[in-house]
């Protein structure tokens, strides 16, 4: 191990506590060790880098106790996260709630149902904040001004907003059809936008080779590997929030299939350094059905993906070639878990149950996620009594425009109490009329 | 067909430093016979141990997946660009 880094915790208290963390890059496949640098592939077998910890250093130090003295954010898991020395974080990240869903499981056959509502996390209402955050942090110490991505919305929101608030000028490459909110919600915060016309694959497959000649911290390319590792917060919130324990199963949304995987590292990290006891936890995948790369290779028993050209209104699923479909493949099969995929007209009913229920409004990954686990509670491949964790991961405020006509337009009534009585009478008989059909 | 193929950064040292190579090739498996001919260091990084095309490499044509155009059994056509490019990008979720 190369690197020891000092992290100062504790943001929201302003009381910093000083811990260390090893790790390095290491090649997935062949196991070479690359140290740390803005890289994402092994130059020997063109694999996938990822974040090795050196667990024996934290080992009885980082303990339960330690992790509750700190402040509610996800920099309380800093000895897991690669972040550079002396780093010191500037916002709040994570700790989003985890909610039981009485009301949803009610409607979908489930009785011990939990949704981790990453809808509300800060500082841009998407799980995407915890990767840039991480991205941002090694930005800072390989000496970068400019970061940049490829995206389908909720990270161009995350970049841009960050580097706005840690002084990066940054680059954002999205694919032209991208909804109208998150386009404003990438400018607004003086960002860069080049919009490209063509799929997310494309913009991606470009921005791969725009890294190879501008030195700009992608934090999807070149920064990758430190990125991706920001979303094992998820896990430990889940472990930590369900009391130090994990759950039967999580439902995660997958575009380029990372998240379920890192979801699997963090509970594998606090298995192997004692922090829960040691569960055998299914993983479900979600994708939209007009783009399943994923699901689809589960279902067919296929140990890689065949890429698809994406034909859905989940835009921040849209992803037909994903970078780690093979993995989160593994993941699925190897627990005993299954991947689902719903059309996009389940996906929009799903929103709206999901918000009529539960009072959670999220865009169309959301509903994606919700959908497939009311799939998967019919299938009898999750059982009611087990303990389920939804993983919502964007707020519906971005993709308002999937639901355009879903409602009927409600006219004006003049300010007379007379006419309020009457518009009462009327909505009463809409509802006696919904309820006979 | 002569076609152009543009090599990433990460295997430019396997290239002499060469970021685009012109050869003459109908398909997939000569394209990479004549690589491995003019940079023989070059192979064990683009195939694996079986002589497959790495998982995580991604070759398009003309900015186009060649998994779309019928993957090995696509005919290279006159001037087309081919472009190397790591499938190690995009996504967090």
């Amino acid at each position: 191990m190369s690197v020891a880094a000092s992290v100062s915790t504790g943001f929201t208290t302003g009381v910093a506590s000083t811990v260390s963390a090893k790790y390095e890059l290491r090649c997935r496949e062949c196991h070479k060790n690359w140290g740390n640098q803005p890289r994402s592939i092994c130059e020997d077998c063109f694999s996938p880098l990822e974040v090795f910890y050196d667990y024996a250093a934290m080992r009885g130090t980082f303990t339960r106790e330690r992790i509750a003295s700190r402040a509610p954010d996800m920099w309380r898991y800093a000895e897991l996260l690669p972040l550079p020395a002396t780093y010191r974080p500037s916002l709040p990240v994570g700790f989003t709630p985890l909610l039981r869903a009485p009301q949803l499981g009610a409607r979908i056959g489930a009785k011990n149902l939990l949704i981790k509502n990453d809808a509300v996390c800060l500082p841009t209402l998407s799980f995407k904040d915890r990767v840039v955050a991480v991205a941002l942090a090694q930005a800072r110490s390989f000496g970068f001004d400019t970061v940049a991505c490829s995206s389908t919305g909720n990270l161009a929101n995350s970049v841009a907003a960050q580097a706005a608030r840690n002084g990066f000028k940054a680059w954002i490459f999205v694919p032209s059809d991208l909804e109208p909110a998150k386009i404003l919600g990438t400018q607004v915060y003086g960002a860069q936008l080049v919009r490209i016309a063509g799929s997310y694959d494309q913009v991606n497959r470009l921005c791969s080779q725009i890294a190879d000649e501008h030195r700009w911290g992608f934090v999807n390319v070149n920064l990758r590997p430190y990125y991706a590792e920001g979303s094992k917060t998820v896990g430990f919130e889940i472990a930590e929030q369900l009391g130090w324990r994990l759950p039967d199963n999580v439902v995660v949304p997958m575009a380029g299939g990372s998240l379920i995987t890192k979801i699997k590292k963090a509970f594998d990290e606090l298995i192997h350094l004692g922090l829960v006891e040691a569960k055998a936890v299914k993983f479900f995948g979600a994708q939209a059905t007009g783009c399943s790369p994923i699901a689809t290779a589960v279902k067919a028993g296929n140990a890689d993906i065949e890429p698809q050209k994406p034909a859905t209104l989940a835009r921040s699923l849209a992803i037909g070639n994903p970078a780690d479909g093979h993995y989160a493949i593994k993941a699925i099969t190897k627990s005993g878990g299954w991947a689902e995929d719903v059309s996009d007209p389940e996906m929009i009913e799903s929103i709206q149950l999901l918000a009529e229920t539960e009072g959670i409004f999220t865009e169309t990954a959301g509903g994606v996620t919700t959908g497939c686990a009311r799939k998967l509670y019919r299938q009898g491949r999750i059982l009611p009594e087990e303990t389920t964790v939804l993983c919502i991961t964007g707020n519906g405020l971005k993709t308002t425009d999937v639901l355009a006509g879903a409602y009927p337009v409600v006219e004006p009534i003049p300010p007379k109490l007379a006419e309020f009585e009457t518009f009462l009478r009327t909505a009463e008989f809409s509802e006696i009329v919904e309820g006979l059909r | 067909m002569n076609i152009t193929v543009q090599i990433p950064t990460a295997l430019r040292r396997l290239t002499s430093g060469t970021g685009q190579v012109k050869c003459s090739a109908a398909n997939m498996e000569e394209l990479f016979s004549a690589l491995d001919q003019q940079f023989p260091d070059l192979k064990p990084h683009l195939r694996d141990e079986a002589g497959e095309i790495r998982r995580f490499l991604n070759v398009y044509v003309n900015e186009e997946d060649i998994r779309f155009l019928g993957g090995n059994t696509y005919a290279f056509q006159d001037g087309d660009e081919v472009l190397l490019v790591p499938s190690i990008a995009g996504g967090a979720l």
